[in-house]
């Protein structure tokens, strides 16, 4: 292993606080998947099912210190509560080395079936959130007619600014979804006829655009039939390329360091 | 015949209701057994809201009991939210269970396990969302046998339209044995239908089935008596009693939740039972006599808890866990194993004694010393005499110096308020008590931010206990004595922000005194408020007394009894109580003779504990032949198996 990452890690033990823990000598960077019912589970429930997977898991996993110590687990970007994704991701801090495929071999089977560890790596140097800067959508509208679909697509493209409201913490807030969106495609599902698929990368902001925030937009202002109850899926989530408006692997960088 | 998923029909809509997560079900070690293998199938509910029920230590410890036996499979079903309620009868989805999302009609048994009586609207509900009739005498061959249990099926008498069965006591072999007796039923093709299956159960003796038993009336409104209505069917039910809790160490397999819930951590039951002999404390009475699990059981279950769970925090429950014979070595035992790993041990310290101290700093080796709580339950000694809880203020003064003097910053104080025998003068004790405490926590830690909170519960007289003859106070004077007892602490200015008081106001605990000693007649009042919304009594934010007083009004209209009668009535001995045929092992006698020492005007007669001193004649263990069981074992805790 060429870089463990432990220069970059803060948190070093300070033997005046209460409960001194070990030092932190291994940050791992894992991608993971929301499946099935699972995609009901809201961030905060899965910090806890993570937390007490990893307790299961007998990981090495690094402590704050202080009265209440907490295991080093850091989120970047969570999808919203009832989205299903492929492409969730977080870090951890170790005290011991591990394999990174040990690792997830040994947290997949901790974690319920549905939550889904994909991708285990070590961490380099820089920010993942950093990386994290566009997502790929895929959003499956049961009961929606692919042509109207498709002419609701092409009069969103056709707008410069597309407004709409979202509840925030502090009361109602409308805001642009147009300029974050790189493309939105229509297409009709393999599967089942009756059924429209939506197809969307969009950038990572201030306030970020959710695939419910475009589905406001597209019936609001672009005419889009209501359907049945969307699901939408992240396929992907990293670094937007700007010449194809792809968006890459977030942890490549740190693949091809090791 | 299989019996399809409700899931696909309720996912669309779970976008639209809140906390959708609690419907999905998934949690670490839940179980989906195949249908058509299983020739008994329970649905166990507990009638409360998913974040309250999951942690339920009852319906684990059942669920998992039952699928682990061939032929017979467990789902759980808990009370759905107002808003999740609506969602369901506007689509047509029927009261689904979390595992499977099968819909609870489909169950050869409907168990439902009641902690307390303010669930039995969400009962209710539950069962007309399932489309179950809510009256047994209705239903058919085709619906499950609804089943109660927990504590309040000690006196199920007001749900007694609603419910087919109640077993009383430990659940884990009665539910084996009833799956026995369905099983060899359905094996037989159902001779006789319901009414046989119910007969059969009824025989043994320790299920109760309502419908076979009559109630009669005097012209007074009191019950003239309570007698069977065929033949074969027991005059008393008797209450169910596991013994050797090292051979039940359940849950082997907790219950893990995606979800949040009151309860976020492991528990191990060290012991069941209390011989304390508190005169208003139900579950000390109903759960005699004491069993303890052994210190080596103890240490296999929290190790393995903890390894199943990932939960870092351990809870030692029982009913008064500082009581168990070797607390001490398990505490300083379990203290050395998890010492330096982020794991904590919680111990609910109820105990005032300066050794619960020592306890408690052995479980916070690793934490901050935050708040201990204690229980005196009543402010002054001649009442906690009438109680039988036998602390005195000498005692509990020392008890908060230690634990001031080693670093706990806040204490805090169980009371009740409207124990019999109460005047305004013992209420306001509680806040002397309080300022004692302040003052010498102040003194011994030499601090100026200690402080003391003071949480006061309602007394609501329960059956089966030396209390159930007693007149509850009603709500005007509670909250009267409490408004009394708040001006005179607040209007000391040396500890206005020191002591902290917590209380609810009186009403809600009329509502469980009318549910906890009422008899068949309540049973039209509970569906009456459910017809008129009521649902989860037991939230404030939903709870309505004005809708019950008037519901029970409505209903007792022309009869000789209201919801005084029920509440406020103090009962004479001779009177028939609604659950005298149920036994819970304690003898009739007794409790008169505990009451009248509790009330006696020269001064209450104080009752010892039968770990440490000779049998006081309850009457359960000769009634029951049982024993109580306790150690020391002298065993220690076995080293861990290596991961």
């Amino acid at each position: 292993m060429s870089n463990d990452g432990s220069r970059t890690l803060e948190g070093t033990p300070n033997p005046e606080a209460p409960n001194p823990q070990l030092p932190i000598v291994q940050k791992l960077r894992i991608r993971y998947a929301k499946r099935g019912r699972l995609r009901f589970t809201s961030h905060r429930d899965f910090g806890r099912a993570f937390e007490r997977a990893v307790r299961r898991a007998a990981l090495p996993i690094g402590y704050s210190s202080g009265f209440t110590p907490h295991p080093k687990i850091s989120y970047a970007g969570a999808s919203p509560t009832g989205a299903a994704s492929e492409a969730e991701y977080l870090e951890i801090g170790l005290t011991q080395r591990l394999e990174p495929d040990t690792v997830r071999e040994r947290l997949d089977e901790a974690l319920p079936d549905g939550l889904d560890i994909m991708d285990v790596v070590v961490a380099t140097p820089g920010a993942l959130a950093d990386r994290l800067e566009a997502s790929h959508w895929r959003i499956r509208v049961p009961e929606l007619p692919i042509e109207n679909a498709r002419q609701a697509v092409s009069a969103f493209e056709q707008q410069d600014e597309i407004l709409v409201e979202r509840m925030m913490k502090r009361g109602p807030k409308t805001f642009d979804i147009r300029a974050a969106v790189v493309s939105l495609r229509a297409e009709s599902d393999p599967d089942e006829a009756a059924c429209a698929i939506l197809d969307l990368v969009v950038r990572h902001g201030t306030p970020s655009v959710r695939p419910d925030d475009v589905l406001v937009g597209l019936r609001s202002a672009c005419g889009l039939a209501t359907g049945q109850t969307p699901v939408a899926t992240r396929l992907a989530q990293g670094p937007l390329d700007p010449e194809t408006g792809t968006v890459g692997d977030p942890l490549a960088h740190d693949r091809d360091a090791s | 015949m299989s019996v399809e998923s409700v899931f696909p029909r309720l996912e669309p809509l779970l976008p639209s209701v809140s906390k959708p997560i609690q419907y999905i079900g998934g949690e670490l070690n839940s179980t989906v057994k195949d249908w058509d293998e299983a020739q008994v199938r329970w649905a166990l509910m507990y009638p409360d809201a998913y974040e309250v029920g999951l942690p339920n230590q009852g319906v684990q410890i059942l669920y998992e009991v039952l699928n682990e036996r061939e032929g017979i499979l467990a789902e759980r079903t808990y009370a759905v939210l107002p808003d999740m309620e609506q969602v369901m009868r506007e689509h047509g989805i029927p009261q689904f269970t979390v595992d499977a999302h099968r819909p609870v009609s489909a169950f050869d048994v409907l168990g439902v396990s009641f902690a307390t009586e303010l669930g039995y609207t969400n009962l209710l509900t539950a069962l007309d969302l399932a489309g179950i009739p809510l009256h047994a005498v209705d239903r058919t061959d085709d619906h499950p046998i609804v089943l109660a249990g927990g504590h309040s099926a000690f006196n199920p008498e007001p749900i007694a339209d609603f419910i087919d069965a109640a077993v009383l006591g430990d659940g884990e072999e009665v539910v084996l044995a009833i799956s026995e007796v369905i099983r060899e039923w359905k094996d037989e093709g159902r001779p006789g239908g319901r009414d046989e299956v119910l007969a059969r159960l009824a025989a043994s003796g320790g299920v109760y089935i309502p419908k076979f038993y009559d109630v009669t009336y005097l012209p007074d409104g009191r019950i003239e008596k309570v007698a069977p209505n065929r033949d074969g069917i027991p005059w008393t039910i008797s209450k169910h009693t596991l013994m050797d809790l090292d051979d039940w160490p359940y849950p082997k397999k907790p219950l893990v939740p995606l979800a949040e819930t009151v309860h976020e951590r492991f528990s191990v039951e060290i012991f069941r039972g209390c011989t304390r002999g508190c005169r208003f404390c139900q579950a000390g009475m109903i759960t005699r006599p004491v069993r303890e699990r052994s210190i080596q059981t103890i240490g296999q279950m929290v190790d393995n808890g903890l390894k199943q769970s990932g939960f870092e925090e351990v809870g030692l429950l029982s009913l008064s866990s500082a009581d168990h014979s070797e607390i001490g070595d398990v505490a300083q035992q379990l203290g050395d194993r998890y010492e330096g790993t982020n794991t904590s041990l919680s111990l609910p310290s109820t105990r005032v004694d300066a050794f619960n101290i020592t306890l408690a700093n052995e479980f916070s080796r690793n934490g901050r010393r935050s708040g201990l709580t204690f229980a005196p339950e009543g402010g002054s000694e001649r009442l906690r005499k009438v109680i039988n809880k036998m602390v005195s203020e000498e005692d509990l003064i020392r008890t908060v110096a230690a634990a001031y003097s080693h670093g706990w910053r806040q204490v805090k104080l169980y009371f009740m308020c409207g124990l019999p025998t109460e005047t305004d003068e013992d209420v306001l004790q509680i806040g002397e008590l309080a300022k004692r405490v302040i003052e010498t926590g102040r003194e011994v830690s030499g601090r100026k931010d200690i402080r003391c909170t003071v949480s006061i519960g309602g007394f609501v007289p329960k059956p089966h206990t030396p209390f159930q003859w007693a007149s509850q106070l009603d709500h005007e004077t509670t909250d009267e004595r409490l408004r009394k007892l708040r001006e005179s602490v607040q209007s000391d200015k040396r500890f206005g922000r020191a002591i902290g008081f917590r209380y609810h106001d009186g009403k809600p605990g009329i509502v469980e005194g009318l549910l906890s000693r009422g008899d068949r007649r309540v049973g039209s009042i509970i569906e009456a408020v459910w017809r008129d919304g009521g649902r989860f009594d037991g939230w404030s934010e939903h709870f309505s007394y004005e809708r019950w007083a008037a519901k029970a009004a409505e209903v007792l209209e022309g009869t000789p009894v209201d919801l005084d009668w029920y509440t406020t009535r103090e009962r004479d001995y001779d009177e028939v109580l609604p659950w005298d045929h149920l036994d819970s092992g304690l003898d009739r006698e007794w409790l008169w003779e505990d009451w009248q020492d509790a009330v006696d005007p020269e001064g209450a007669t104080e009752v010892e504990d039968c770990r440490w001193t000779p049998c006081f004649d309850c009457g359960v263990c000769p009634q029951m032949d049982l024993d109580i069981q306790i150690g020391p074992t002298g065993q220690k805790l076995l080293p861990l198996s290596v991961v």
